[in-house]
């Protein structure tokens, strides 16, 4: 099989790597780079536990040619906290008690962050849309919605107060 | 064509544990020289708290803060032996094995303690804040800390302890079904209302109020976890999930989560829960287990719901659409039965 | 929304505790949010294999060849794994507790029973290869007439599903092919009822649908071990059974896990533990074996199937007088833990009310479907679902109030259960009256005054005299041979008096009819179980309790390295 080069930034830092023809960015980043924050749920595009934004757009990493990412931005939950400071989202998610099992939490908070970073105050419903590709078995999705929606009110709060 | 609202009831209670050839689980407790604890078991924490609520209990029992402890599961190398997760049987199981494992670490801890006051230990109290205290004389006081560091550095004694909780087997006869399947039962009842529509057949649950007991509630928020998680599986299970919607016919088979259904997040209802807590007498300071049992009253409370909405009985599940749209057809319409 | 309801029960309960009670952060909340916490699959080896199954395409068929020829010569393919390499090809997973005959290949090589039943594993350098290599395996198969329903898998004549249990029916006790609860006499009890209600229900199979799929990675260890990260449910259980079908001493395994991605009973079949060790033996490499998400759904075991038939006594008054059920749990084509599960149910049975007749026949039965496994309220949920479906179908019939009805019914400290120990600690009315409070339900004054605490016990604590039969006998299975062990025989044997099978090894001993209506007069019955009327006025104490079979004789131990032998076969 054919190796590439790939270049990209992962939470900020420049990664230079070779990939395998056909490999996806989920395994890339899990077993080429090393960053064990995406998790594999699925393979077939339908739980988002492998959610990574590429340029600040949540995509399904186990659907994405790693190739493909040459040249651009991942964000990871690796590169949530800045520091040892967590991001609002993470502080959120632990007060609102949201995570059980903790396995689909790297893949929402990922989602939750692109959607805050679009939209600092969305409603409730534009939560649920936002979640609506990350399948959670443990919580019944109730505490993720609060936790997101406390989250952007803390960052507004943080932001304007 | 019209939407019909229906309200449902159901009640369960549910054995807590396993009993099949004995039914052990096992921990150790031992603390470092700066009076901080680990516990070591071989149990598993699949989300439910296990390692949060062994820590309660542990620093419950040990009479220190709860930051002082922490619990590693899982290693088979360390963790002495457990069954295992399921069965509603680690808070309960895991957690007195871990009360009998602290208490023997406390007692080497109080009896460092003890001599270092040059007290009868049997004196002595925590305050649960890294004190310990001579009772009635709270001048006289020595932290964990340098009591487990007396222990280890000056007298020669390990601050450990070790535990077990065993039921033990219970025979089950042949003739008739004679057991002790269990030593406590945790407790539900739950009024779910749904909206049905009977033009295509689709069940939509609109809100669910609750009434658990089980046992002491050891920690507030993960019993909450459980309750709201378990009830939207309850939900799930009732209409949406199988993976033969055919029953016994083996084709349609889900295989991915498109096609195996469960509600999303902008499917859930609101749910109005009151925790009843009435202490096991031989739980872990009193606790049962709400890991089961939290899901089960919903599948009957949806189907009951259903057939107050609409008139139709679904007594196999999943209640899909087909089926409700099937059984409003076969009586010629809906029929509301009227509200209970 | 949630409230804690302290009123209730105040007076059992101390709630000045310094951490019991208190809403405490998760321990491992940190790991969760920062994506720290350790999966099994979080932890990297350099020169990884990756295992795949070949898996059979058909419900039943016997295999007649496989060939691995082209399989083998693929790039990437180090190794294909059959039968004939996993040094004890055959298991029950509560053979560790001694429960059961084992009855599962961890790779078949005779026939399939189900499909996605593996009969190969191809273990390569990267999945990719596995999954090209499977494609490449060739099996010659002799498709099998299949029964998938567990109404007709029980019928004469019915394809054989496993061959261990030729009935498609699991043995309880080596005596009867299913397992029985009698308490009191239903069929009586039925002639003095005002009304008869009767159903049907049928509690659909489940997929426990972590979202994290089963798997295990193992790696040779220093000294002659192996390390394995696990999603297990049950450590002792996946490292036990590993011990068993590799024959690798226990203590040459260790196994790491604990922080797992969901279960909800899905990951205690330790089937991918021994799979990712046995490649490991076999290459000297870290190997992974784990389900994708169609195996899950599909191989993986779900929640089984469970059909119930209930037929009830009913009063005018809405009292229930006569419960009887009968139940089939679809195990699929192995035991696993379903038989298990039936045991649970039946001490489960009538549900929380105190009914004084109940009769159970409950068969494990086995058909050509993925083998069922725990999942979240085993062997509970399902007959729980019949029971509340059925009750509300009684209180519609009466024209009665549901939840008034469970209140006249439910069951209060000190009644008698139909497994015969005594309710305590009951709180069923006081869950009804606080949710119908919430929901603005109304209940009648006599409904709201009604307490867990009062009007239990007295004549409710009687233990009735009881019908027994012999309906469902079998022959060739003894207690000694249920697990193909020779045990001793202990006190409960004795107890059996002459009649025990125990005592009549050889198949033709007994010839017994295949049904009874009642019970023959030298049918030996544990006395706690069928006292004389007289007896019962008495509050009986714990029946079990004057049992010696109870205290876990020491000379009883040695057979098993756990606690104690079960009973459930012995007796």
């Amino acid at each position: 099989m054919a190796r590439k080069p790939l270049q990209f930034q992962l939470n900020g830092r420049h990664q230079a790597v070779f990939t395998d023809d056909g490999q996806n960015l989920l395994d890339l980043l899990r077993r080429g780079v090393g960053d064990l924050t995406p998790k594999y749920g699925c393979g077939q595009g339908t739980c988002g536990t492998c959610t990574v934004l590429i340029d600040g757009e949540p995509h399904l990493s186990c659907l994405t040619l790693a190739e493909t990412v040459d040249g651009r931005q991942i964000t990871t939950t690796a590169g949530l906290a800045e520091g040892a400071e967590l991001h609002p989202l993470q502080t959120a998610f632990m007060d609102n008690f949201a995570a059980q099992c903790g396995y689909c939490t790297p893949g929402m908070l990922l989602a939750a962050k692109a959607l805050l970073d679009r939209n600092p105050s969305p409603t409730r419903e534009e939560v649920v849309e936002a979640i609506s590709g990350n399948i959670c078995r443990c919580t019944g999705y109730e505490p993720i919605i609060n936790a997101i929606l406390d989250a952007a009110g803390r960052r507004n709060q943080r932001r304007y107060g | 064509m019209a939407l019909h609202r229906g309200r449902g009831f159901a009640a369960i209670n549910y054995p807590i544990g396993m009993n099949l050839g004995g039914d052990p689980s096992q921990a150790l407790v031992h603390s470092n020289p700066g009076g901080k604890f680990m516990v070591a078991l071989s149990s598993i924490d699949l989300g439910q708290g296990m390692k949060s609520v062994t820590r309660q209990i542990a620093a419950e029992t040990l009479g220190v803060p709860v930051e002082d402890v922490y619990v590693d599961t899982a290693d088979s190398d360390t963790g002495p032996h457990c069954m295992g997760s399921f069965a509603s049987r680690g808070t309960h199981r895991v957690g007195n094995a871990v009360i009998e494992a602290a208490r023997e670490a406390r007692a080497v801890m109080l009896e460092a303690a003890a001599e270092e006051l040059e007290v009868d230990p049997g004196d002595l109290v925590t305050d649960g804040q890294g004190n310990i205290h001579v009772k009635g004389a709270p001048s006289r006081t020595i932290t964990t800390a340098e009591a487990c560091a007396a222990a280890q550095f000056r007298q020669g004694r390990t601050v450990s302890g070790r535990g077990i909780f065993l039921i033990p087997l219970s025979e089950v006869d042949p003739e008739t079904g004679e057991q002790t399947p269990v030593s406590c039962f945790a407790h539900a009842a739950m009024i779910v209302e749904v909206e049905v529509d009977d033009e295509t057949g689709e069940v939509a649950v609109l809100e669910m109020n609750s009434a658990y007991e089980l046992g002491r509630a050891l920690n507030p928020k993960l019993v909450e976890q459980q309750l709201v998680g378990g009830a939207w599986m309850g939900m799930s299970h009732a209409a949406w999930e199988t993976t033969e919607p055919y029953y016994p016919d083996r084709d349609h088979g889900p295989i991915d989560f498109n096609s195996y259904l469960m509600p999303g997040p902008g499917d859930i209802a609101p749910h109005s829960i009151a925790v009843l807590e009435r202490p096991a007498p031989d739980g872990p300071y009193g606790g049962k287990g709400p890991g089961e049992m939290c899901a089960n009253p919903v599948l009957p409370a949806v189907a009951n719901a259903v057939f107050n909405a609409v008139g139709v009985r679904i007594d196999e599940l999943p209640i899909t659409p087909e089926k409700v749209l099937r059984g409003i057809r076969a009586n010629g319409g809906a029929r509301p039965q009227g509200r209970p | 929304m949630i409230e804690f309801r302290k009123e209730y029960f105040a007076d059992e309960r101390d709630d000045n505790l310094n951490e019991i009670g208190k809403p405490t952060q998760r321990q491992d909340a940190l790991g969760h949010v920062t994506g720290r916490s350790p999966y099994f699959d979080d932890h990297l080896f350099e020169g990884l294999l990756h295992i795949r199954c070949v898996r059979s395409p058909h419900d039943h068929a016997r295999i007649r060849r496989i060939d691995t020829s082209a399989a083998e010569r693929m790039p990437g393919v180090v190794r294909i794994v059959l039968g004939k390499d996993v040094p004890n090809n055959l298991n029950t997973l509560l053979s560790l507790l001694d429960f059961g005959i084992d009855d599962e290949p961890l790779i078949s090589d005779k026939k399939v029973s189900y499909k996605g039943e593996p009969v190969a594993a191809v273990i390569a350098e990267s999945e990719r290869a596995a999954r090209d290599a499977v494609a490449q395996v060739r099996v010659d198969w002799e498709v099998l007439p299949a029964v998938l329903d567990v109404e007709e898998a029980i019928k004469p004549g019915a394809p054989v599903v496993n061959d261990v249990y030729p009935g498609n029916r699991f043995v309880y006790h080596g005596k009867y092919d299913h397992q029985k609860l009698r308490f009191g006499d239903v069929e009586a009890a039925f002639r003095q009822a005002d009304r008869i209600i009767e159903g049907r229900y049928q509690m659909s199979p489940i997929e426990q649908a972590p979202t994290e799929t089963c798997g295990a990675i193992a790696a040779p260890e220093t000294n002659d071990r192996y390390v394995v990260y696990t999603s297990t449910q049950a450590l002792f259980f996946s490292l036990d059974t590993t011990s068993k079908l590799l024959r690798v001493p226990s203590n040459r395994l260790h196994l790491i896990g604990g922080t797992v991605g969901g279960g909800f009973g899905g990951k205690v079949d330790s089937l991918h533990e021994p799979m990712a060790v046995l490649g490991t033996m076999l290459t000297g490499r870290p190997c992974k074996y784990i389900f994708d998400r169609h195996e899950e759904m599909q191989v993986g075991a779900p929640r089984g199937a469970e059909r119930w038939y209930l037929k009830d006594g009913v009063m005018n008054d809405g009292r229930i007088i006569a419960r009887k059920f009968t139940g089939y749990f679809d195990s699929g084509a192995y035991t696993r833990l379903s038989s298990y599960a039936i045991i649970k149910a039946v001490g489960h049975l009538p549900g929380p009310y105190t009914i004084p007749n109940v009769y159970a026949d409950v068969y494990c039965v086995f058909t050509n479907r993925t083998p069922a496994t725990a999942m979240r309220g085993f062997g509970i949920t399902g007959v729980d679902f019949a029971i509340e479906c059925h009750m509300d179908k009684i209180a519609h019939e009466l024209g009665m109030d549901p939840i008034e009805l469970r209140i006249l019914n439910a069951y209060r400290d000190g009644d008698m259960k139909a497994h015969r120990r005594l309710a305590k600690n009951t709180a069923l009315i006081e869950c009804c009256h606080v949710a119908a409070e919430k929901a603005g339900w109304p209940l009648s004054q006599a409904a709201r005054q009604a307490s867990s605490l009062r009007d239990g016990g007295g004549a409710r604590a009687e233990i009735p005299h009881t019908v027994t039969d012999q309906h469902g006998r079998v022959e060739g299975y003894t207690a000694g041979s249920y697990a193909q062990k020779k045990r001793p025989s202990g006190p409960a044997g004795q107890a059996r008096g002459p009649q025990s099978p125990a005592s009549h090894p050889s198949r033709d001993s007994i010839a017994v009819p295949s049904s009874f209506d009642r019970a023959p007069q030298p049918m030996s019955r544990p006395a706690p179980s069928a006292p004389p009327a007289s007896a019962a006025v008495a509050p009986p104490p714990p029946p079990a309790a004057q049992r010696p079979a109870e205290q876990h004789a020491p000379e009883q131990r040695r057979v098993t390295r756990f606690s104690s032998i079960s009973g459930l076969r012995r007796r």
